[in-house]
């Protein structure tokens, strides 16, 4: 048995020593780069302990609760490892312990570099709310913990506060996770109505009491709440806008963790709070999964700026996890426990999954952000000369992200497919065409996700540079390179090992469904991974990465045999009969996508404008301007009005804010008579 | 174990052996067709005899992303072929990776092969790559509704297990949703091995290069690994659609007479499906690059259709 309890306190405590370490760097103007280093080490040491807290807690099964009284009404100080809050943790910590490691190195430069100390302290302060958010047991203390790390990554996000672009994306995060914790007060205070307390045991299963229309209030709130934080469409725009302008190391985290905050409340709430949920709430997550995913990848693929690419791949992926919670809902609702437990595991087994290769691929930008000073991929280009390491590892997460065998995207997508699939034959009437038809979509979201990473790579690292700054950009050094191999290594154990990680789930599934389906999502002495029973269709990466190998021998042979006298020469591409090949042949980023730019144009709206220059006849240009964007459709069509209607509003608001004292005092004394009115009446 | 072992070897060679005889076959139709005499069925193989034996110039731009492009396709097409029923119902490795294997294994491949088409730095390899990864994606959807359909009829993703349970009810291909899916995936087919109408293979001009002008930089041994891994390839998707829709006479056992009349048959199969491919090329014109997403429109219609008639059917 291991001391659960006092390993995540501790945890707690080092964060805590950490930040406030931070804070008196900070004023003693202690700015050297050590004083980074020594809190990024707090920060991993901390995160150590919590991970082992954390995979003790699930490897035991036991809750750890603890809880301090405040002296303010409905507050508790509680916190609970239970399956659920201890496996968030455990990805909180795995990735916090690789982005802690990859800061040494990346706060040497960057804006974060001239207040290291102010950084590491929020840095720090983040990552204990966000271990406070995934364990507190009580619903006051956990909208607390949940506004701390809104303020805390705010304060990240805009590390760099003198350029423009960081203040404004900041400023719609702060914006957008105002209006969602809104939401999420309204429907937290419903359910607490129903079960008379705040504390999360006590909500469990409080779904029930709530009368239908309450409930059917409470429900669209709470998931519309966390939703603006998991990045759903169309609560996103905050997304592409904040994260790129963060620091990479915090862009990481932000990708990776924090919008699964969300994730973890809508898990929290649809399947701890509510014991079952009507048909259409499973499928309005199933239906805002589909179009999370898809959307999120075609906007993915217009961008030319890396990390805003990212940040779109982001809402893709919440997508995907979020089709398998609709058809764990759904199987629920039509009394299916076993695939509504096996949908939960690939929703939940895909949320690790993205924290991991998506924190691998921030970081891989921010050490290319480092070494070619730029975001825009139109200006990199062979970066895999320069930088060998970081192009590995970014080719890695995008493998893993494409959703490709055998690395962990590939088995997380694998899982939300066998769910899809039981679906058609386990449900009555329509909804079974949803299943296949969701299924339908995640296959071109996966395809059209490959599709931009080829892009994103390829673009980004391979054929000639494009810029004097991607031709002598330099590799990161070791620490950062540590932190990347870290999330590599831990992309290609999760899905080679798959098969021994799965029966983490078995807690969690028994806690929320109460039955344990690991046991049959695992068969052939741990090889292979099934959807349900072998049978209905089983897969294993371990063999199919042995077989991958095995089958070199098949090529190599042949060379053997044949090809061993062959020459082998260097010589220069095909220029088209140019005078050697230059950047300028190069196929660019805006040029790759322009056939799904077509393709899909109903969506994208795009519109570009040629201007050439030319002396004498057209057919001989001097120069061209050419100038391509697509319409943001969801902030013109949505957004733009919506703060068109505020702005009027509140003009029309100001006609009775004078700034006359005399006005003022009129007001107070005709509120003074109505509510005495009132009252004498009532 | 030794069995498995055994299996396994065999099907290696046999993919490799039949895969250039069906392109050969079917070029060698073609030409007929077009009563020209075309070269002899045994072409594809004299012209890997050749590739492999070639020197072979790497472009100086290119990194190790565009030699290990060669490998990682081959192998990996190689794998999928392997997860696949052939002439044995039982594939070697189905238990190993179903249908979506199949096609997660193909599409890494895929991914790799366009990486390497913008390795060189080159505008034709970008541009091949663009385009291959936009079809394919738009290809997706289709090809997966398809396989859908036909594994919910069969309970399970595992293509042994579907072609067994296809083999139970010899006329199941009959069934409107089986005939929908296969329409939609002979679309498919035609898509992804790069046929007219969407791609041309003989053709090298620039307009309409879709899969040469990802592979315009290799040579050697290198292109005789990619050349026949696009074999395997076509090898892979037309015994899907051969042995998951029309499974007859598929090996159960192991004796000699059942394997030898499986094998035969398995190949009279492929041939006569090269002979549709063969005669949908000589029928049509290509495509303009842009009327391709409306072919793999109405294929993922049918696929849809198809699902839905299973719907109204086997409820």
């Amino acid at each position: 048995m291991w001391p659960i309890g006092e390993l995540y306190s501790a945890g707690l405590l080092v964060y805590a020593v950490a930040a406030l370490a931070g804070l008196a760097a900070y004023f003693r103007k202690l700015n050297a780069a050590w004083v980074a280093a020594c809190l990024c080490c707090a920060s991993l040491a901390a995160a150590a302990l919590e991970f082992c807290a954390s995979a003790g807690a699930l490897l035991a099964g036991t809750e750890f609760n603890w809880s301090l009284p405040s002296g303010i009404p409905f507050l508790h100080y509680g916190v609970c490892l239970d399956p659920l809050s201890a496996f968030f943790n455990l990805a909180l910590s795995l990735l916090a312990a690789c982005v802690a490691v990859y800061s040494v190195g990346y706060l040497k430069h960057g804006a974060a570099q001239r207040r290291p100390g102010l950084f590491c302290c929020f840095f720090n302060l983040m990552l204990l709310a966000l271990t406070l958010v995934f364990t507190a047991s009580n619903i006051v203390f956990f909208l607390i913990a949940w506004e701390l790390v809104v303020v805390t990554s705010y304060f990240l996000v805009v590390t760099d506060h003198e350029s423009l672009e960081s203040r404004q994306g900041g400023s719609l995060y702060m914006l957008m996770s105002r209006g969602g914790t809104g939401l999420l007060y309204i429907g937290f205070l419903l359910l607490a109505s129903a079960a008379g307390s705040m504390e999360f045991q006590a909500l469990h299963g409080c779904g029930a009491k709530l009368s239908p229309a309450l409930g059917a209030a409470a429900f669209p709130m709470l998931f519309f709440g966390f939703g603006v934080k998991a990045g759903i469409i169309p609560l996103h725009i905050w997304l592409p806008a904040a994260h790129p302008v963060a620091p990479s190391n915090v862009s990481a985290l932000m990708s990776g963790i924090v919008i699964k905050t969300g994730i973890y409340g809508m898990a929290r709430v649809f399947f701890d709070f509510y014991p079952d949920l009507p048909v259409w709430a499973g499928m309005l997550v199933l239906a805002a999964g589909v179009i999370s995913a898809l959307l999120g990848v075609l906007y993915a693929l217009m961008e030319h700026d890396l990390k805003r690419l990212l940040a779109y791949h982001s809402i893709e992926n919440i997508g995907i996890i979020l089709m398998g919670f609709g058809s764990a809902l759904l199987f629920r609702s039509f009394g299916h426990p076993q695939l509504a437990a096996l949908a939960l595991v690939a929703g939940l087994f895909h949320t690790l999954n993205h924290g991991v290769f998506k924190c691998l691929l921030f970081l891989g930008a921010g050490s290319v952000l480092q070494g070619a000073k730029t975001r825009n991929m139109e200006e990199m280009g062979g970066l895999i000369r320069r930088m060998p390491w970081t192009a590995l590892f970014f080719l890695i997460g995008a493998i893993a992200i494409s959703g490709l065998p055998p690395l962990n995207g590939f088995v997380s997508e694998w899982f939300t497919y066998q769910g899809l699939l039981a679906g058609f034959g386990a449900t009555p009437t329509l909804t079974r065409i949803a299943f296949p038809i969701a299924g339908a979509m995640l296959a071109l979201t996966a395809a059209l996700a490959a599709a931009c990473f080829v892009k994103a790579f390829g673009i980004t690292f391979l054929a000639l540079p494009r810029t004097e700054n991607a031709e002598h950009a330099s590799e990161a050094p070791l620490s950062m390179k540590t932190g990347m191999a870290a999330l590599a290594l831990s992309c290609v154990v999760l899905g080679l090992g798959a098969t021994w990680f799965i029966p983490v789930f078995a807690s969690i599934t028994q806690q929320a469904f109460g039955v344990q389906i690991t046991g049959q999502l695992v068969a052939g002495n741990s090889l292979l991974l099934t959807a349900g029973s072998v049978h209905n269709g089983s897969v294993s990466p371990l063999v199919l990465a042995v077989a991958l190998v095995a089958l070199g021998a098949v090529p190599l042979l042949l060379w053997f045999a044949l090809g061993r006298k062959s020459k082998r020469a260097t010589g220069p591409a095909w220029d088209c009969g140019l005078p050697g090949l230059t950047s300028a042949n190069e196929y660019t980023a805006t040029a790759f996508s322009k056939p799904l730019r077509m393709i899909f144009g109903a969506i994208f709206r795009p519109h570009r404008e040629i201007q050439a220059e030319f002396d004498v006849s057209p057919y001989y240009p001097k120069a061209i301007h050419f100038e391509s964007e697509i319409e943001p459709t969801f902030e013109t069509q949505i957004y733009q009005p919506l703060l068109k209607g505020f702005m009027a509003l509140t003009a029309r608001m100001r006609k009775i804010q004078t700034g006359s004292i005399h006005a003022y005092l009129a007001y107070i004394f005709v509120t003074l008579i109505l509510l005495l009115l009132i009252e004498v009446r009532g | 174990m030794i069995e498995k072992i055994f299996s396994t070897l065999i099907q290696i060679a046999l993919v490799l052996l039949l895969s250039p005889l069906v392109t050969g076959f079917n070029r060698a139709f073609k030409a007929r067709v077009q009563t020209r005499r075309g070269p002899s069925l045994i072409q594809p193989y004299r012209d890997l005899y050749k590739l492999l034996r070639k020197g072979m110039v790497i472009p100086e731009t290119a990194s190790w992303i565009f030699t290990a492009t060669p490998y990682v396709l081959f192998v990996t097409t190689l794998l999928a072929s392997l997860l696949i029923p052939t002439v044995s119902a039982n594939a070697p490795l189905s238990l190993f990776g179903g249908v979506l294997a199949v096609v997660y294994l193909l599409a890494l491949g895929r991914f790799f092969l366009a990486l390497g088409g913008l390795d060189t730095g080159s505008s034709f390899g970008g541009l091949g790559s663009s385009r291959e990864m936009t079809i394919s994606a738009i290809a997706e959807p289709a090809l997966m509704l398809a396989v859908f359909t036909v594994a919910i009829g069969a309970g399970s993703t595992n293509l042994s297990t579907v072609a067994l349970s296809a083999l139970g009810q010899s006329w199941r291909f009959l069934a409107p949703s089986q005939m929908l899916a296969f329409a939609a995936l002979f679309i498919v087919l035609i898509a992804e091995t790069g046929r007219i109408p969407v791609d041309n293979p003989a053709t090298h001009l620039e307009l309409t290069m879709i899969h040469e002008a990802m592979i315009l930089e290799y040579s050697g041994p290198y292109l005789a690994l990619i050349e026949w891994a696009a074999f395997i390839k076509q090898l892979v998707l037309m015994t899907i659609l051969v042995n998951v829709f029309f499974p007859f006479g598929l090996a159960t056992d192991w004796s000699a007479g059942s394997v030898l009349f499986s094998l035969a048959l398995f190949i009279a199969k492929l041939l006569l499906l090269a002979i549709v491919v063969a005669v949908v090329e000589v029928s049509n014109a290509k495509m303009r690059l842009f009327r391709v997403p409306e072919l793999l429109a109405i294929a993922f219609v049918l696929s849809a259709l198809a699902l839905v008639s299973t719907f109204l059917f086997q409820a």
